[in-house]
C-alpha cells in the first residue's frame, strides 16, 4: 500500500512537473444541468482551438497550451471551487461563461492578479479599464447588445420607434437584468414603451409571461435567455403565433440548440451576434485535419460549426492572440498571468490578422486600450432559416449608441470604484 | 478498550450531566478544538478554505439551526433558503450602511433580524401542522426570494440586482472581500460555528429544549402538562432562524462575496440543508456536523478523485457525482434511518465493549 501511495505521489509530481511550463487556460465549463445546451458547444470550441494550436504549431510561441476543464454546472458555489482549484496551476486567463460567477470572480481575480475575459457577458461596466484592471469584455457587452437591437429596430422602422411596444423577456438573474437600465434610457430617447417580463431559473415555466405577451401585443420581443429557457421561449412564441421576425434574442439566445426544438415554428427568429456564423473558413480545414479527423475533438465532437462552438473557438482565438502579444511584450515564451494581462490590454485585432489565422471577416476589428477593455462594440444580427437549418448574418456589424452606454458605464463603474476604494488607473 | 468507563467516577451532578461524560470523548472534543483553532489556521490555504472548510462550517451552522426546528421541535420547514437570504441581505444592508462597525456585530444583528422574520413566518405553525406547515414555510421561501429580487432597496439599486460584499474588518483584520486571508475567514466562521453549537447544545438539554421535544413528541400531551405551545414553537422558530440567518450572512459575506438571491438561496438550498439534517440525524448536534460534512465534502472528493486524479471527462464525473451521492443517501436512509449520528452512536457502543462483546 505504501509502495502504491509513493508511486501515486511520484506520478502526480511528474505529471505536475512539466505542467508548470505549459500555458494554462482553465475552462470553467458546464456540460451538465439546465444550461448545458449552451455550455457544451462553447467548451468544445474552446478546447478544440487549443488542441489545434498544439497539434499544428506546437502550442503558442513554442509553448504547449493546456486546457484544464472544471465543471461548474453554472453554479456559483462550484465556480468558486473550480477557481480555487485551478488558480494554483498557473492559470493565465479565466473565462467563466456565467455572469453570476463573473461577479464573484471580479474582486478575486483582481486581488490574485489573474486576468478574466468575459466575452459578451459579465459586468458591462468592466469595459472601463480605469476601474477594472483585470477584467476584459471585448469585443461587445450586454448594453451594446441592447442598443444594437434597438438600432436594428430603428432601422427597420425608418428611424422612429415612438409609440411602439417592446417587451423584454429575461432570465431573472444578474445576467438578464443587465440590459434593463440601457433599454429604459433608450426608451426615453426613442419613445418606445418597455415591458419587462422576468423568467425564473431555470426557465422551463413561461406560460404566464407569454400569456401576457399575447394580451399586451408588443410589437417586438427581446430576449435575454440562456440554456433551456431559450428553447422554451421560442416554442412558446411559436405556440402563440408571435411573428418570429419580430422576436430578437441576445447572442446567448441564438444557437442551433435553441431553435431546433421548435422546428419550422422558429423560422425567421433573429439573434444578435458579435462574430460571424457558419463553418466556411480556412481554419476549419486545419481543424478537420489536425483535430477532428485525428480523433482529438473535445466532447462528442458533434457541435463543430454551430454558433456557440464558433464562439468558443473565437474566445480561445482571442486568448491565444493575447498570449502571443504577451510573449511579444515580455520577450519570453513562458508568460505569467501578469504578462497575459498586459497582452490582453495591448490586443489589437485587424482584418489581416484574422485572415492570417484562417478566420477572415469572422469578428469585428477592435483595439483594446488601458481605458477601454470592451473593444469597439460592433453588433450584427443573424436570422434562422428553419428549412436549411442555418443562421445567416442579415445585418452587418454596426456601432451602438456609445453616448448612452458610455454615460451608464461611467456611472456604474464609478459606483463600483467608490464602493471598493479603487483609484482610477491609466493616467 | 477505547471507551473505558472503569475508574471514571462522577461525584457531582454537574459532572454527571456534562456534554461529554466519558473521559475519552471529552479529550477527543478538546483535541478537535485544538486542531481546529490551533493548527488548521496555520496550514490553511485558499483552496482548503474556500472550497471545503468555509462551506462546511457555514452549512453546519445552517444545519444546527434547522435541526432545532425540525429535529428538536418537530416543525417541518422548507424555508431555510429564504431565511438564509434574509440573513445575507440584512448583513449586506448593515455592512453598507455602517461600514465602521465590526463584522461580528453585523453578523449577529443579521441573525437577530432573521429571527424576527422567522417568528413572523412561524406564526402559522400554531394552527397548522406537518405537511401543511411545510407548505406554509415553502411560501415563505418563495416570498422572500421574490421580495429580494423585486425591491431594489435591498440590493442598493445596483444595476444587476446582485449584492457584493465590500471589504470589512474585525479588529483591523480584513474579513470580507478578496483580500481577506484564508485563516481569518476560516477562524471567523469557526468561532460562530463553535458558539452556535455550544449554545444549541445547552439550549436543547435545558428547559427550552425539553419543551421543544415535548411539543415534537406529542403537542396535546405537552399542552396538558403545562408547556405553552406558543412560547415553545415561537422560541424554536426564533432560535432556528437566528442560526440560519448567521449562516446566510456568512455564506454571502465570507464565502461567496457576491450573491444573486434566486441562484444562491433558491429552493434547492432549503432542500440541501433539510437533507443535511435528515442524513446527519434529526435531533442531534453532531448529526448537523456530519450531515453538512457529508453533503459538502463528498461531491468535492468525488470531483477531485474522478476529474483530477483519474482524468475522466468532467461531465461524466458530474453525473457520477449525482448518482453516487444519491445512492449513498438512499443507502444511509435504508440502513440507518436515524442518520449518521445514530451510526456514530452505535459505533461508540460497540467500541465501548470491544474487544470483548457479550
Amino acid at each position: 500500500m505504501k509502495m502504491k501511495l509513493a508511486t501515486v505521489a511520484l506520478s502526480a509530481l511528474m505529471a505536475a512537473g512539466p505542467a508548470m511550463a505549459d500555458l494554462v487556460f482553465p475552462s470553467l465549463s458546464y456540460r451538465t444541468g439546465p444550461y448545458a445546451a449552451g455550455g457544451i458547444p462553447f467548451a468544445d470550441g474552446y478546447a478544440d482551438y487549443f488542441t489545434l494550436l498544439n497539434e499544428r504549431d506546437g502550442g503558442i510561441g513554442g509553448v504547449p497550451a493546456k486546457v484544464i476543464e472544471c465543471e461548474t454546472g453554472y453554479n456559483t458555489e462550484k465556480g468558486v471551487e473550480c477557481y480555487e482549484s485551478t488558480k494554483g496551476e498557473g492559470a493565465l486567463v479565466y473565462q467563466p461563461l456565467s455572469t453570476g460567477i463573473t461577479y464573484q470572480l471580479i474582486p478575486k481575480v483582481t486581488a490574485d492578479g489573474i486576468p478574466m475575459h468575459t466575452m459578451g457577458y459579465g459586468r458591462t461596466s468592466a469595459k472601463n479599464g480605469k476601474v477594472f484592471s483585470h477584467v476584459f469584455n471585448y469585443p461587445a457587452n450586454y448594453w451594446d447588445g441592447a442598443s444594437g437591437a434597438i438600432n436594428y429596430l430603428l432601422e427597420e422602422n425608418g428611424g422612429d420607434l415612438s409609440g411602439k411596444k417592446i417587451a423584454l423577456v429575461y432570465h431573472n438573474s444578474a445576467y438578464g437584468k443587465e440590459p434593463i437600465r440601457t433599454l429604459e434610457e433608450l426608451s426615453k430617447k426613442h419613445g418606445y414603451e418597455l415591458i419587462t417580463l422576468p423568467v425564473d431559473h431555470p426557465g422551463q415555466e413561461q406560460k404566464s409571461q407569454w400569456l401576457q405577451i399575447r394580451r399586451d401585443k408588443p410589437d417586438y420581443v427581446l430576449m435575454w435567455g440562456w440554456g433551456v429557457m431559450n428553447q422554451v421561449a421560442i416554442q412558446e412564441a411559436a405556440n402563440i403565433r408571435f411573428p418570429m421576425e419580430n422576436f430578437i434574442g441576445i447572442w446567448w439566445s441564438g444557437s442551433e440548440n435553441d431553435v431546433l426544438p421548435a422546428g419550422d415554428g422558429a423560422n425567421g427568429y433573429k439573434a444578435l451576434t458579435f462574430h460571424n456564423v457558419g463553418s466556411d473558413y480556412p481554419l476549419y480545414d486545419d481543424l478537420k485535419k489536425y483535430v477532428l479527423d485525428a480523433g482529438k475533438a473535445a466532447g462528442a465532437g458533434d457541435q463543430v460549426g454551430t454558433v456557440l462552438y464558433n464562439r468558443g473557438l473565437y474566445a480561445a482565438m482571442l486568448a491565444a492572440e493575447a498570449a502571443k502579444k504577451a510573449q511579444e511584450i515580455s520577450g519570453k515564451a513562458d508568460i505569467t498571468a501578469a504578462d497575459m494581462r498586459d497582452g490582453m490590454e495591448a490586443l489589437e485585432m485587424t482584418e489581416e490578422k484574422m485572415a492570417e489565422l484562417g478566420l477572415p471577416n469572422f469578428g469585428p476589428i477592435f483595439t483594446v486600450t488601458c481605458e477601454n477593455h470592451g473593444g469597439d462594440a460592433l453588433v450584427g444580427v443573424t436570422q434562422w432559416d428553419a428549412a436549411s437549418k442555418t443562421w445567416t448574418l442579415i445585418s452587418d456589424f454596426k456601432p451602438t449608441d456609445g453616448e448612452v452606454i458610455g454615460a451608464l458605464i461611467e456611472e456604474d463603474s464609478g459606483a463600483y470604484a467608490a464602493e471598493n476604494n479603487i483609484e482610477p488607473r491609466c493616467n | 478498550m477505547f471507551y473505558r468507563e472503569a475508574g471514571d467516577f462522577k461525584v457531582s451532578y454537574r459532572d454527571d450531566s456534562q456534554t461529554f461524560p466519558i473521559k475519552f470523548d471529552r479529550y477527543r472534543y478538546y483535541a478537535v478544538l485544538v486542531v481546529a483553532f490551533g493548527i488548521i489556521p496555520f496550514i490553511i490555504n485558499d483552496y482548503w478554505a474556500n472550497a471545503l472548510l468555509l462551506p462546511f462550517l457555514i452549512y453546519a451552522i445552517a444545519a444546527i439551526g434547522l435541526n432545532i426546528l425540525v429535529g428538536y421541535c418537530g416543525q417541518v420547514s422548507l424555508g431555510t433558503g429564504g431565511f438564509m437570504a434574509v440573513g445575507a441581505y440584512a448583513c449586506y444592508k448593515l455592512m453598507t450602511a455602517f461600514p465602521e462597525v465590526s463584522m461580528f456585530i453585523h453578523v449577529i444583528l443579521a441573525g437577530g433580524i432573521t429571527a424576527l422574520v422567522g417568528v413572523l413566518f412561524g406564526l402559522p405553525s400554531l394552527r397548522i401542522k406537518g405537511f401543511y406547515l411545510a407548505v406554509a414555510t415553502l411560501a415563505a421561501q418563495f416570498f422572500l426570494v421574490w421580495l429580494f429580487n423585486r425591491v431594489p432597496w435591498f440590493y442598493n439599486y445596483s444595476a444587476s440586482g446582485q449584492i457584493n460584499a465590500p471589504e470589512r474588518d474585525v479588529f483591523g483584520i480584513i474579513i470580507t472581500g478578496p483580500n481577506a486571508p484564508a485563516w481569518a475567514t476560516y477562524l471567523f466562521c469557526l468561532i460562530f460555528l463553535t458558539a452556535s453549537a455550544i449554545i444549541a447544545r445547552n439550549l436543547t438539554r435545558g428547559t427550552t429544549g425539553r419543551t421543544w421535544m415535548a411539543i415534537r413528541d406529542m403537542d396535546i400531551a405537552a399542552e396538558i402538562i403545562g408547556v405553552n405551545p406558543l412560547k415553545a414553537k415561537m422560541s424554536a422558530f426564533a432560535v432556528s432562524s437566528f442560526f440560519i440567518g448567521i449562516s446566510g450572512a456568512l455564506f454571502f459575506a465570507l464565502y461567496l462575496g457576491a450573491v444573486e438571491v434566486g441562484e444562491a438561496f433558491g429552493i434547492q438550498k432549503s432542500f440541501l440543508v433539510l437533507f443535511m439534517v435528515i442524513i446527519g440525524g434529526l435531533g442531534s448536534i453532531f448529526g448537523s456536523f456530519a450531515g453538512a460534512a457529508f453533503l459538502v465534502l463528498l461531491p468535492v472528493v468525488l470531483k477531485v478523485f474522478g476529474a483530477d486524479w483519474m482524468g475522466w471527462p468532467t461531465d461524466i464525473v458530474a453525473h457520477l457525482q449525482l448518482v453516487i451521492v444519491g445512492a449513498l443517501i438512499i443507502m444511509f436512509l435504508i440502513l440507518e434511518p436515524h442518520g449518521l449520528a445514530q451510526l456514530w452512536r452505535v459505533a461508540k457502543e460497540k467500541l465501548r465493549l470491544w474487544p470483548f462483546p457479550y
